[in-house]
């Protein structure tokens, strides 16, 4: 299972948080900051996977990343999930949203967060993987957006909201 | 223009989301928070009703400062207005707060529910799709009670949409975890694992988290999903690239689907039926065989997922255990791994091997990659792969490397990273002791631990080297002169003081023939490093000197000296004061014999699981150490505990090396140390009460009253009692297995006790009787506290009682009118308990009533209208008052599921009943 989906920049701001286990607010906070801690001081090009931190489980559980420009995409799972699998779901999740947002880059997640969370919610459910195929999340998440504009249009809209 | 500005709209946002980035410090950022806060506070109080697209904006603008790290304490009502919007668009943003930001609060969750429920009755997918997020998310208890029962439904149905139905599916596995008792499968458990031969793959990559989930809890139900699971995979593997379009992943096909599908399989044992399994073999060998073909790609996409099916197949093929032709292809193909530029799979490898060591088909395998392992813990940069080459050396260890590993691991231990040298230094001195043949080696290990990493070695490691040092009489004089040696460096760690301490103490005079190390030349040097040690370290060395004073008179008037200083004997700690006045009152006084009594050489620690190992797995968790150990256990026999044989020989017979092996087998036995003041006597307070054994025992006498209560290799306890009224009588019947007699035997207990025979001869067996009186009702059983000597060993067992509520029942027989009569009239809700199980035990009407009259009430026939079910009534008698108690069972054959319901006029006497006979069936 996944326990949480974390993306955060090079100086741990985040810009998208995803628990599917219960925290306190103020616990979430804590864990974006551990894990903030233990991936950025490591070396690039060295491997993606390490043990979980203190306040997310220990070494039950295991942060597999990957890193982006600016931007950290951070999975913790438990021992049931595939760490390769994972981290060809995050190559997945960041090519979607890379043809979502044509050229995604920080300020995309920034000012969409919803559309973030809505491709995401497309992948992942509940800390279990629901679809991975890409064109399957692309047409999901355009029907969406067509079903917004047609809303909008109502308010006859000129401009187009991305 | 209005409508534009609206249609902009979201540049509310924006110029928000602009200014908090734009702001220069974080006190601005948070003055910019507070003020938005209240500007979107004062909207939602004011008299205005906002339109859905304003409450949309602002709701983002909460989810923003959510992220931001920042409590939102408001909004839910508003974003629970949002849900019932007709808008797409507001709708969506109303479940994304209420997913990002769960309440709890049960009011807000009643409202949410009713949204979520019009959503799933729409028949609009979409909307559909939202709403089962929005359970999946929150996964509270309330709404598990709401839909754990439509939820399926939707799943079956035939004109589900696709998306809808990988909604359900996971909707539906989220409420099993959270709430296992609402989900109830029964019906739809075959038409949920023919989702395996789903034509829409989504779908079936959705299903087979929850077929994994419900597999792993009920075995038996689901095992039809192996053959489908086979099949789905062998046509996936043989397919080509192109055949499954979309779910083809950089030129391998369906690479999520295969691994979750390799899971799936890896919760059941081989497949019997020899095509299903000969089918699995072919697609495990083509795996492996897809592994050496030239990628079809250079992208690290295409070797990632082909390598996560990979090491997905190798798993299984580890988890049976049973195809050494695969096992060994499997090993090979780590191997590469081992070597390959590839970080990830150097890990990854690492990581596989570690369970691949412990089956005997492929260990040997495993071993032929020392050389690589033991570089890859010299030479990787990364600590992750690092620390997973010290789990696969330790994994690989065996008598014939023992001495290459532990060196490698000490001499790693001098660079390693600090967040890993504790761990690495209980698993050194682990395999020291596993695999020492001559005890010098093992002592010389420890002393290097101790010198290389004294501040990691933690209490249990030098517990351990000093129970070894006095049960083996061969080492001990090594001991000595190599604790003396290690003594001389200039600066030593603490710990290295301690054992010194206590060696020399115990055995000091073995070594004291060489006038390099005359016994005051010993003291001397052991009264060097009193004065830097702490506390503890002196109040152990003040009882070194004790012993030396037995060990060697010449010593006395020096130590007596040292004891008589006023930093000894006005010392402000309070132990070591008391310690220099007893001993040196000891040693004026008391005459040579009595000394010689008092201050014996330690008698030999009772063998038991190392205290290290205990450690390590709680350090790892159970599971991780646990299957290796026993698997070692197996394949090595006798070792350092093995009881009476001492070295060499592992051909054992089934020896006392259990103990070594995990509680489990091992007696809750525990034992003291009679020694002035020794610091030993903590090694073993942790054994205590096994917690395990004797509840199952104690269970078991919850529906009768007579058997053996407790069993282990010294001591048998049978149990005999009735009961009247509220009171009772129990005979115990306490017996010596042994052939050497137990003195001292004292037995402690919270009810009244007449005294015990204070000796059992080896063989015999004493009674004991015991009176009991219910005073009041209760939960918590007497306990019993046993001591005795065996031997010259303290032996300390603690046990729960069999005295339970149930015990005192008076059956009451009643008509069916009556009963049910009485049964309203209990209707106050903690009034009755109630509880739902799994059948552990066959379903058999007959054992079932035997079970109930031997719970003491009154079994009615008659009364129930449905006939499979069993109604009881009963009053508990205690000396406070009287309890009248019913009771009905309803067993659910299909489901192998029992409904309990207790109802009794006292709230914590249904509880209790409830609580116990829920254990029985």
């Amino acid at each position: 299972m996944i326990k949480a989906i974390l993306i955060f920049n090079n100086h741990g701001k985040p810009r998208l948080s995803k628990f599917y286990e219960h925290y306190t607010e103020d616990t979430e906070q804590q864990i974006i900051r551990e894990t903030f801690h233990l991936v950025s001081k490591r070396d690039e090009n060295i491997c993606n996977f390490l043990e979980g931190g203190l306040l997310i489980g220990g070494s039950e559980n295991k942060l597999i990343y990957r890193h982006y420009a600016t931007l950290y995409f951070v999975f913790c799972v438990d021992s049931s999930e595939s760490e390769l699998g994972i981290l060809d779901l995050i190559q997945v999740f960041v090519e979607t949203l890379d043809k979502c947002f044509e050229n995604v880059c920080e300020l995309d997640l920034i000012f969409h967060m919803d559309k973030v969370h809505n491709i995401l919610a497309e992948m992942v459910m509940g800390g279990m993987v629901l679809e991975t195929n890409m064109s399957e999340i692309i047409t999901q998440a355009e029907a969406h957006n067509k079903m917004e504009k047609s809303e909008t249009f109502i308010f006859q809209c000129p401009r187009q909201d991305r | 223009m209005p409508a534009v500005s609206k249609g902009d709209g979201m540049r509310g946002l924006a110029v928000f989301i602009s200014d908090i980035r734009n702001c220069k410090s974080k006190e601005a950022e948070i003055k910019r928070i507070n003020k938005e806060l209240a500007n979107i506070r004062s909207k939602f109080k004011g008299d205005k009703a906002l339109d859905g697209y304003s409450k949309k904006k602002y709701v983002c603008k909460l989810l923003f400062i959510f992220l931001l790290g920042h409590d939102i304490d408001f909004g839910h009502m508003e974003a629970v207005n949002l849900l019932s919007s007709n808008k797409y668009t507001e709708k969506q943003i109303g479940y994304l707060f209420i997913s990002v930001l769960v309440n709890s609060n049960s009011e807000l969750i009643r409202l949410i529910n009713n949204a979520i429920k019009n959503d799933l009755s729409s028949r609009n997918p979409t909307f559909m799709c939202l709403a089962l997020h929005c359970i999946a998310n929150v996964g509270s208890r309330e709404m598990a009670e709401a839909f754990a029962g439509e939820i399926p439904r939707i799943l079956v149905a035939g004109d589900t949409m696709d998306s809808v139905k990988q909604s359900a599916a996971l909707c539906l596995l989220r409420l099993y975890k959270t709430s296992p008792d609402l989900v109830l499968m029964g019906e739809w458990t075959s038409r949920v694992v023919h989702l395996l031969n789903d034509q829409h793959m989504g779908v079936v990559t959705a299903a087979i988290s929850l077929i994994t989930c419900l597999s792993q809890k009920n075995p038996d139900e689901f095992k039809t999903c192996v053959s489908l699971a086979v099949s789905r995979l062998s046509r996936i593997v043989s397919s080509a690239s192109t055949d499954l379009q979309d779910y083809t992943y950089y030129f391998v096909p369906a690479p999520w689907l295969s691994c979750k599908l390799l899971r799936l399989l890896q919760c059941y044992p081989p497949p019997e039926d020899g095509a299903v399994k000969g089918r699995l073999v072919e697609c495990l060998e083509t795996i492996l065989n897809k592994a050496q073909e030239p990628p079809k790609s250079k992208k690290v996409q295409h070797s990632n997922a082909k390598n996560a099916i990979l090491f997905e197949a190798i798993s299984l093929i580890i988890h049976y255990d049973s195809e050494p032709n695969l096992l060994v292809r499997a090993c090979n193909q780590l191997g590469q791994f081992l070597q390959h530029r590839e970080t990830n799979l150097r890990y990854l490898a690492l990581e596989s091997m570690c369970t691949l060591a412990s089956s005997e088909f492929s260990h040997e395998a495993v071993k032929t990659h020392i050389e690589t392992v033991i570089n890859a813990l010299k030479t990787e940069r990364d600590v992750s792969v690092r620390q997973r080459a010290a789990d696969l050396l330790y994994a690989m260890c065996d008598r014939s490397n023992a001495k290459q590993i532990v060196a490698e691991m000490l001499s790693y231990l001098e660079t390693a990273d600090y967040s890993i040298r504790e761990e690495m230094v209980l698993k050194v001195a682990i395999l020291a002791e596993k695999y020492a043949v001559d005890y010098s080696w093992y002592v010389d290990t420890i002393l290097n631990l101790i010198r290389i990493a004294g501040d990691y070695v933690s209490e249990e490691v030098w517990y351990r080297v000093i129970q070894i040092v006095i049960n083996r009489d061969d080492v001990q004089g090594y001991a000595a002169k190599t604790v003396f040696e290690a003594l001389q460096a200039p600066a030593c760690h603490e710990n290295m003081v301690k054992v010194g301490g206590y060696i020399l103490g115990e055995f000091g005079n073995l070594i004291a023939g060489d006038p390099r190390s005359s016994p005051l030349v010993q003291f001397n040097l052991l009264h060097s490093k009193f004065h830097l040690c702490s506390v503890p370290t002196r109040a152990l060395l003040l009882s070194a000197y004790i012993k030396f004073i037995n060990l060697f008179p010449e010593t006395k008037s020096t130590i007596q000296e040292v004891l008589r200083s006023d930093s000894q004997i006005r010392n402000s700690d309070v132990e070591l004061q008391q310690r220099a006045v007893e001993y040196l009152k000891l040693s004026s006084i008391a005459s040579t014999d009595v000394l010689a009594t008092v201050l014996e050489e330690m008698p030999p620690f009772p063998e038991r699981e190392s205290s290290i190992l205990a450690k390590l797995k709680k350090k790892k968790g159970p599971g991780a150490v646990s299957v290796n150990e026993l698997e070692e256990g197996k394949r090595e026999g006798g070792e350092l505990n093995g009881g009476g044989e001492r070295g060499g020989d592992s051909s054992s017979t089934p020896s006392p090396s259990a103990d070594l092996l995990g509680l489990r087998a091992g007696p809750p036995v525990t034992a003291a140390a009679p020694s002035a003041g020794s610091l030993l006597v903590d090694v073993f307070s942790e054994a205590g009460v096994n917690d395990d054994g004797f509840l199952s025992e104690f269970s078991r006498f919850v529906c009768k009253n007579n058997g053996v209560l407790f069993e282990n290799q010294l001591l048998q306890i049978g149990i005999k009692s009735e009961y009247r009224q509220n009171l009772g009588r129990m005979y115990l019947f306490y017996g010596n297995k042994t052939s050497v007699q137990f003195v001292t035997f004292t037995t402690t207990l919270n009810v009244q006790a007449k005294p015990v025979e204070p000796l059992i001869e080896g063989g015999a067996q004493v009674q004991q009787v015991i009176n009991i009186e219910c005073l009041t009702d209760f939960s918590d059983a007497p306990l019993l506290n046993i001591k005795f000597r065996y031997g010259g060993a303290l032996q300390n067992l603690t046990l729960k009682l069999p005295v339970t509520i149930n015990k005192f029942f008076q059956p009451t027989e009643m008509a069916s009118h009556d009963f049910f009569q009485r049964w309203k009239q209990l209707s106050l809700p903690q009034q009755e308990a109630q509880k739902i199980f799994k059948a552990n035990h066959a379903m058999d009407t007959e054992v079932l009533k035997a079970k109930l009259l031997g719970l003491g009430m009154a079994l009615l026939e008659n009364v129930d209208p449905n006939p499979e079910n069993f109604v009881c009534a009963g009053v508990i008698q205690t000396k406070a008052q009287q309890v009248g108690s019913l009771l009905r069972l309803e067993p659910n054959a299909q489901a192998q599921m029992y409904r309990l319901t207790v109802r009794s006029s006292k709230d914590t006497v249904s509880k209790r009943l409830c609580e116990l006979l829920a254990e029985q069936f």
